[in-house]
């Protein structure tokens, strides 16, 4: 069986400098805000509000909802389905569209009031090795259980979405070693849906499962 | 001396791990902090707490406070308002005697590896770093959105020269060719402004200050600042009184770079006129207890400020798992996310509003104020701070979106 390393990660924020007051401009900082931004933008709220569910949406709906008053495009946009994408860029292309759907069906254009523009920033993110390596299952629970949040993070919704490895590091390393039905548990899960304590204890009680079957 | 494993029982064993884990990285470098007060205000109150921690972690952390005449601190003052978008005039002379302050402290100061300055009163120290080659942070603590145009063209031409600068909320972001770190501050949840303290305590503080625990009480703490707004507070506070009993409370202090306090206390006690329900309350700087009983004693606590840093009282308030109502403006909405965490507000009409749905609906406002309490540990105590000033560190010495260590 091969190890399994826990790394952790942390992450700087960004501010950009630039500021949207209404939908059309939200739109423009979208099409063009660097990957970092668009992660940022559709991750903050799942990193802050972690003990929160549901919690809140991403930050664009959050702004166009709160700050604009607009409830139908805010609905559209909280609404995106994060773990169907595989890529940041595809994230971005499904809120253009959606934008750029709703702008052209005639909506009206509400400005914001000065000093609620929505301020693009972006993520830094520094990952590091814990001293963590789980040699097999049950170490790997051990460790699982007593890491932080981060690390839980990392190897989840970094892995597949900002590293661009395709799928979670959990699932992976199942595969490789022979637990494919556990990978494939762990696979489906939606990680968006949970906060991020019951998506540890989820994944805590399907490794539980998967020994006693 | 509060040591950092002090911490884990609180934030998890692991979040304290991980400080240590970053320290290592930093390992020969020395960390100067420099600026212009050792006490009084939220930047020595972070200081303070800060710099021993990093040093338990091993960081070679170190703290400069400037020396300055009163001619300076009245220039910086001046500084101070006109970054928050007062109308202010600041003469040429005036500038000239602002950097030659700061030219002067610089030749007493052995700078370290990273030079961490924090706010404007010190920023002309930067002049010295063609001499040195070494690292400069520039942490800009205020109000960053309306600066008087002025007052920022003469503060660019020294904030483009570091290698990042620090703001505390998005919203104070600037066009800079520099790269732009958002870090907001926090608070210390062992202190004595935020440590556990029993009822008989708060009993006996709201006793000594007359204020009666068995009715409504609705508090702001912050110094009196016109930017707080407690004349908008009291204004809120006479709109909803008419349908809910209710005391306010307004107690706060000063800080030493602070000359305007004594005068905007007593333009609200003029305003709070014979209302015996109104309790203005001036704290000297030793009042953390007493600030820690007013929070926990309280039924709804304000921080209706026009212009804010960050605002501080608002994170110790929700850490108390207290329901809080704050002005939509600087950090306020990094800290409360509206109807989630707390209540975000515009108008002193709105503020009334808000106040009177909380009193009457107690339940709504406790689960509010238990989710604030929850947002604020995961991102708003001294820790998080801690990992995110190491981070800032670290960052200087590496480029790209993801950074292995």
């Amino acid at each position: 069986m091969t190890d399994f390393r826990f790394y952790v990660k942390f992450d700087q924020t960004l501010l950009l400098g630039q500021k949207a007051c209404n939908v059309p401009g939200l739109l423009e900082g979208i099409k063009s805000a660097p990957e970092r931004c668009i992660y940022h933008h559709t991750h903050r709220f799942l990193q802050q509000h972690h003990y929160l569910s549901p919690e809140p949406p991403n930050d664009f709906a959050y702004w166009v909802t709160q700050v604009l008053g607009d409830r139908v495009l805010g609905e559209q946009l909280s609404s995106v389905d994060t773990i169907q994408f595989d890529s940041i860029s595809g994230l971005r292309d499904r809120f253009v569209a959606l934008i750029e759907s709703h702008l052209s069906s005639g909506a009206k254009i509400a400005e914001c009031f000065p000093g609620e523009e929505f301020h693009f920033m972006a993520s830094r993110t520094f990952a590091a090795p814990t001293p963590y390596i789980a040699h097999n299952l049950s170490e790997f629970r051990d460790i699982l259980q007593r890491v932080s949040i981060s690390t839980l993070y990392y190897h989840i919704f970094d892995a597949k979405l900002r590293l661009k490895r395709g799928e979670n590091d959990f699932s992976k390393w199942f595969d490789s070693n022979g637990m494919s039905a556990l990978a494939e548990a762990v696979r489906n899960l939606d990680p968006y849906t949970y906060t991020l304590e019951g998506l540890r204890k989820r994944i805590l009680a399907l490794t539980k499962k998967y020994d006693s079957d | 001396m509060i040591r950092i494993e002090e911490y884990a029982p609180i934030v998890g064993e692991a979040a304290i791990e991980e400080l240590f884990l970053l320290a290592k990285h930093l390992q020969g470098k020395m960390i100067q902090n420099i600026n212009s007060t050792a006490v009084g205000g939220g930047v020595a109150e972070i200081l303070t707490r800060m710099v021993p921690l990093l040093r338990q972690l091993g960081v070679d952390a170190r703290w400069n406070v400037i020396k300055g005449n009163e001619k300076f601190f009245v220039i910086t003052k001046k500084f101070h308002n006109g970054l928050h978008g007062v109308p202010v005039s600041v003469t040429d002379e005036e500038y000239e005697a602002f950097l030659e302050v700061n030219r002067e402290n610089a030749d007493q100061i052995n700078f370290g590896d990273v030079v961490f300055i924090h706010d404007p009163q010190p920023i002309g120290l930067v002049e010295r770093r063609k001499d040195l080659g070494n690292n400069w942070l520039w942490r800009c603590h205020i109000d960053f959105s309306k600066p008087d145009p002025k007052i920022w063209k003469f503060l660019e031409r020294f904030v483009v020269c570091y290698d990042s600068a620090v703001f505390s909320a998005p919203s104070f972001a600037r066009n800079l060719p520099i790269p732009q770190v958002l870090i907001p501050p926090s608070i210390d949840p062992l202190s004595e402004k935020n440590r556990e303290i029993p009822e008989e305590t708060i009993d006996s503080v709201f006793d000594r200050f007359g204020i009666n625990r068995s009715r409504p009480v609705v508090t702001q703490i912050s110094r009196f600042d016109y930017l707080k707004d407690p004349l908008g507070v009291i204004k809120a506070y006479k709109i909803a009184k008419k349908h809910v009993d209710m005391q306010l409370v307004l107690a706060g202090g000063g800080a030493t770079d602070d000359p305007e306090g004594p005068a905007i206390m007593q333009q609200v006690q003029e305003e709070a006129g014979k209302d015996k329900d109104i309790f203005a309350l001036f704290l000297p700087p030793s009042s953390d207890l007493e600030i820690n009983a007013l929070q926990r004693g309280s039924t709804v606590i304000l921080q209706k400020s026009l212009r804010e840093g960050f605002g501080l009282t608002v994170s110790e308030a929700l850490w108390k798992g207290k329901p809080t109502i704050g002005g939509a403006v600087g950090g306020i909405p990094l800290q409360i996310t509206h109807k989630y965490s707390g209540i975000l507000t515009n108008s002193i009409e709105g503020t009334a509003y808000w106040i009177k749905q909380l009193i009457n609906e107690p339940e709504y406002a406790r689960k509010l104020g238990a989710n604030g309490r929850e947002h604020i540990k995961n991102n708003f105590l001294v820790t998080r701070h801690i990992k995110d000033y190491l981070l800032l560190f670290i960052s200087i010495f590496h480029q790209g979106d993801v950074v292995y260590l």
